[in-house]
């Protein structure tokens, strides 16, 4: 019953600005081309869900024209890039970030180059990106990497740097060799932070994705808004803004979800 | 109690820290021969430098001079033969209970058959048989307690040592602990170090009690308790014991003091 009246209160404020919204559209107060009413938005959804073709059974299954649709192809296009992006970023920083943590040296050779290079958004690097890579995927990639590479290398420096010493104190008294404290104890021990650094990697990835693909290339939810608002379509660009909005959140639950099933031995971790 | 009984030898030992630019003496002097069995209680105030002397028989901090030998072997780092309970638990979070007792067997290389016999036998000894597959977050301070003893026993090492590892407990969970870690040690014989700073658990545990006089760490007393086991702590001669050695602790705790407010002075 809680949790019900929970759950009501949370879509109170959406609704109320969902029905302010309408009323400034049906009162004629703002210009539909600047701004659609709620309901030319949803209808502008709903077509850009639905394929293009009329069904054909000779192009193939029923189930493939239904992912024929723009929204889902761009969608796909957008999560395929942030894929590929934060694997290869958070891939590179992983292993550095465990040694910048774990050993002295390794810190001291790499944090000033580091410290120099993280405050530069990923969004600096477009130029060098376009004429590194050209057109396409790999640029965008290439950004996506970058943003995700520095959350998660700064967290994992910080995650391993933070391991209490009396868990590396019981593995001396245990006898744990130098690798197997590290693999049993280090690296478990750092993983709470490792997974937060993900966390804020693949958030940096969605934000960049959709900026890379304003620049370079010609599908995905973020070419979409920009070729819709040449035709001044704002619906659709409302539409695609409020797909990258759910689908952020969702990827976001996801991760937060899998993080803490693997780490409920963790004591701060939240319920839910 | 003759030579070849001696188990750990302590000779001379000295630790020096360097504090501030300044130097502290933390343990002077110190001569200790324990025989193997023997339940000896390091006693004191904080900052009589009890833990330092723990921490050196176990291999994490060496003396600056002296020497500290187990069965005639010179300690120059931590090792399984020596295992410590710590008063922080310091459970590793993400094994569970059955984890963290065989975690130190798969160390040794014990093949798998043997590790699951033998924690299934100390979990059975500690009464965590039913808590086996628990994080250590959803047990109680006695309870990670219990582990973190099962794990120690999980070594076979012949030497336990115990830094205050009943110290976050509450009076009942403590007597309980207290109770078990006797049973425990009459049935294997083991040789146990045991640093605390209540007098109270000093005599109803130790067969020696040994009193460490603040800064620098020297012994000022050493007691053997000659009471019968199990120890009715409110018998006369434990009071006698008591009062005595709440005497000796007394003089020291205010040179403790005075020394705080020495230095709150300079400061």
């Amino acid at each position: 019953m809680k949790g019900y009246r929970h759950a009501a209160s949370g879509v109170l404020v959406p609704l109320a600005a969902l029905a302010f919204w309408q009323l400034l559209s049906s009162m004629g107060w703002v210009n539909a081309t600047i701004l659609p009413s709620p309901g030319a938005v949803l209808v502008k959804w709903w077509a850009y869900l639905r394929p293009l073709e009329a069904f054909d059974p000779n192009q193939g299954s029923y189930l493939k024209w239904c992912f024929t649709g723009e929204l889902i192809q761009d969608t796909i296009g957008s999560l395929y890039r942030v894929l590929v992006g934060f694997v290869i970023g958070g891939g590179l920083a992983l292993p550095l970030g465990l040694a910048m943590g774990y050993s002295r040296v390794a810190y001291g050779l790499f944090n000033p180059l580091v410290q120099v290079l993280r405050p530069i958004p990923p969004i600096a690097y477009i130029p060098l990106s376009i004429l590194w890579f050209g057109l396409g995927n790999p640029p965008a990639v290439f950004l996506i990497s970058i943003g995700a590479f520095f959350p998660v290398l700064m967290n994992t420096v910080a995650g391993v740097q933070n391991v209490d010493s009396i868990y590396l104190r019981v593995g001396r008294n245990l006898g744990a060799s130098r690798l197997t404290q590290f693999t049993r104890i280090i690296l478990p021990a750092a993983t709470p932070y490792i997974f937060t650094g993900a966390r804020i990697g693949m958030g940096t990835s969605f934000i960049v994705v959709i900026v890379s693909e304003m620049i370079a290339v010609n599908n995905g939810l973020g070419y979409r808004i920009l070729e819709a608002r040449e035709y001044l379509w704002s619906d659709k660009i409302i539409a695609g803004m409020f797909t990258i909005g759910l689908l952020g959140l969702g990827i976001d639950t996801l991760m937060s979800r899998l993080s803490s099933h693997l780490l409920k031995w963790h004591r701060g971790l939240e319920q839910g | 109690m003759s030579e070849a009984a001696t188990h750990i030898s302590i000779q001379g030992v000295h630790k020096v820290f360097e504090s501030g630019g300044q130097e502290v003496h933390a343990l002077r002097a110190i001569d200790l021969e324990i025989p193997r069995g023997q339940f000896v209680c390091l006693l004191g105030p904080s900052g009589c430098g009890k833990s330092t002397l723990l921490n050196a028989v176990a291999g994490f901090s060496l003396a600056t001079a002296g020497t500290i030998t187990v069965d005639g072997k010179a300690i120059t780092e931590p090792g399984p033969d020596r295992g410590m309970v710590f008063q922080e638990y310091a459970l590793f979070p993400w094994m569970t209970v059955e984890q963290n007792v065989a975690f130190g067997l798969e160390i040794k290389g014990t093949d798998k058959a043997a590790i699951q016999e033998k924690v299934a036998s100390l979990l059975a000894m500690l009464n965590l048989t039913d808590f086996r597959k628990r994080f250590p977050k959803d047990l109680s301070g006695g309870m990670r307690q219990r582990v973190a003893i099962a794990r120690v026993l999980a070594l076979d090492s012949p030497i336990m040592l115990m830094d205050e590892p009943f110290g976050a407990l509450d009076a009942l969970t403590r007597r309980n602990l207290q109770d078990e870690l006797l049973r425990i040690w009459t049935e294997l014989k083991k040789t146990i170090l045991f640093v605390t700073h209540s007098i109270e658990e000093a005599l109803y545990l130790a067969d020696r009690t040994v009193v460490m006089t603040y800064r620098p760490g020297t012994i000022k007393r050493d007691l053997m308790v000659d009471l019968e086991r199990p120890r009715d702590v409110a018998s006369p001669a434990f009071n006698a014991l008591k009062k005595e050695l709440s005497h000796l602790l007394m003089e020291e705790q205010s040179r403790h003091n005075q020394a705080e407010f020495k230095d709150a002075a300079v400061d």
